[in-house]
């Protein structure tokens, strides 16, 4: 029996299939589709059937489609929804067990989640006035320096000078990036400023739900593959041991389908 | 429409100079000028007598030393003065630290005070000041002294900043977003969303949804005026009400403001953004008197 999960964030839909293997539940497939322009709802029925063909699935094999992320209300294909933060949750202790913290950046929405051995949320915060902290920050201060995300994370560790940057605001961030260029500031300098406040922002976030950062912690989201924000990060006060899984950006497609499994056990079982 | 074959225009306000030519700096006793270098405009004032003379009004460039300069120089071309002519010349605003030439600096909340109470008059009270990244509001007295102020400088919701924002993201010159604000059928309700970057989402899902330009042009004009309104009522309203600043200049915040406080703002022949460096001019040719009396 298949199990989907569906996660409908503002970039990009991210979807997992899971599988019930002799072994438990194992990922069979992952598909992603960035919708660009297009309507969500109809993107995410269009990600819905990409997926089947693309992984071979048959849509009679997937007993249940969950859904979940920032437009998880807009998909017609799903039975049902859970919210994001149960998701993190159980997805990330599917791929780390041994991390209480849940570090989630994704394009505009940063979350830390402290969650249970089982994956069930215990407590969490999220950015849900400010843009600051989440990855279009970065997203933006990148095309302000003409670089490719990748390029721009590759630039910040190079860098070799702390330049502490005073805005919060992404936008404010923007002209102030502008005003270091036409200051003839090294672009590595830039990039480093850019994501070591970018991690702060997530860091402080990280202090008020994870503590002391004793805990381990899981990083998960895109910006896993930004090696100097990841650093950073590393190096902030309060986050602990920092964890890095593989797939990061589908942790909380996971964690929809391992919930979309589990209550359907429960109900066979009822 | 020519001006606008570049992309990155719609966000582009009017720079302006004015000179008042009844007025001749020649004959004057003392001739003072005020330089606001904001973070995204920089005004230069002269006040001949501590009478406004004139002003010019420009985008702050990459320098605030190169800013200041430039927005002082195009002023003193205007009228044939050089910068050897100025007795006195106060700096303030957010670049305020890095203007060389400066007598001396004050902060931008005593000088749009003392500006606003010049040019609006002295029963102003509360004053708000529309920045290009922050948004002020100020109580004043018949003098133009601060009693209280209250600021937002850490996000761009409720500035000019925001505003350039959706201009660009909606292609629609930000001169232009206040009137269009008022070419609706209907009032929508505010976006919901208080961040720039969000609200950025939020627009292009109406347009998505059915929402004319326009009509989202006045749900973000309405959340902007809100989030003001908020501001402004942590201090109250005592009228006489003033607004300055870039926004000042834009309809669809202005009046949606004046229509949930209930209260209309006053109106002047002036350019709302030079209320600052006014009042730094104003500074400059009281501390000028002073200077004088002294030696």
């Amino acid at each position: 029996m298949i199990h989907c999960g569906i996660d409908v964030g503002s970039r990009s839909i991210k979807l997992v299939f899971v599988e019930e293997a002799a072994t438990g539940l194992a990922v069979r497939a992952r598909h992603i589709l960035f919708p660009g322009e297009l309507d969500l709802a109809d993107a995410a029925t269009q990600a819905y059937t990409d997926g089947l063909s693309a992984t071979g699935i048959d849509a009679a094999q997937v007993a249940t489609v969950m859904a979940t992320g920032a437009f998880r209300k807009l998909v017609d294909c799903a039975d049902d929804d859970v919210t994001e933060v149960s998701s993190a949750a159980r997805g990330a202790a599917f791929v780390c067990p041994v991390a209480r913290t849940v570090i989630e950046v994704g394009a505009e929405e940063v979350r830390v989640v402290k969650n249970d051995a089982a994956g069930h949320a215990l407590d969490f915060s999220a950015n849900d006035k400010c843009a600051s902290g989440a990855g279009s920050f970065a997203e933006s201060m990148a095309r302000a320096l003409q670089l490719s995300l990748a390029d721009f994370g590759a630039a910040a560790m190079r860098s070799t000078t702390v330049i502490p940057m005073n805005a919060r605001c992404t936008v404010f961030a923007e002209s102030e990036v502008v005003s270091l260029i036409h200051a003839a500031t090294p672009v590595e300098d830039i990039a480093r400023s850019v994501i070591d406040a970018l991690a702060g922002r997530v860091a402080a976030m990280a202090r008020r739900i994870g503590g002391d950062g004793a805990t381990d912690a899981v990083l998960i989201g895109g910006m896993v593959n930004n090696p100097a924000f990841v650093r950073a990060l590393r190096e902030s006060p309060g986050v602990g041991c920092l964890h890095l899984p593989e797939f990061p950006e589908y942790v909380g497609a996971l964690g929809a389908a391992l919930i979309a499994a589990e209550r359907n056990r429960s109900h066979e079982h009822a | 429409m020519s001006m606008l074959e570049n992309d990155k225009d719609y966000w582009r306000w009017q720079e302006s100079c004015w000179i008042d030519e009844r007025r001749d700096w020649r004959t004057a006793r003392i001739v003072s000028a005020g330089i606001d270098i904001g973070s995204v405009s920089s005004q230069a004032v002269v006040c001949v007598d501590g009478e406004l003379y004139g002003y010019h009004s420009m985008r702050t460039g990459g320098s605030s030393p190169d800013s200041a300069r430039k927005v002082i120089d195009a002023l003193l071309a205007r009228s044939g003065m050089a910068i050897e002519n100025l007795h006195y010349l106060v700096g303030t605003g957010y670049g305020r630290i890095n203007i060389p030439f400066a007598h001396k600096t004050l902060t931008e909340i005593a000088c749009h005070a003392r500006g606003a109470n010049y040019m609006a008059g002295p029963s102003v009270r509360t004053l708000l000041d529309m920045g290009g990244q922050d948004c002020k509001v100020i109580r004043c007295d018949e003098r133009g002294k601060v009693e209280r102020f209250l600021m937002n400088d850490k996000c761009a919701a409720g500035t000019g900043r925001g505003m350039e924002v959706i201009a660009d993201l909606l292609k629609i010159p930000v001169v232009e977003l206040g009137e269009r604000s008022f070419a609706i059928d209907a009032e929508p309700p505010a976006v919901s969303s208080i961040c720039v970057v969000f609200a950025r989402s939020e627009a292009l899902g109406l347009i998505k949804a059915g929402y004319t330009k326009n009509k989202v042009i006045a749900a973000y004009c309405q959340a902007m005026a809100e989030r003001v309104v908020s501001l402004i009522k942590r201090i109250g309203v005592e009228q006489e009400f003033f607004i300055t600043g870039g926004i000042a200049k834009n309809s669809g915040v202005v009046k949606r403001i004046e229509r949930l406080l209930g209260v209309e703002s006053i109106h002047t022949k002036y350019d709302s953004q030079i209320a600052g460096a006014l009042g730094a001019a104003l500074f400059g040719h009281t501390l000028m008197q002073k200077q004088t009396k002294e030696s």
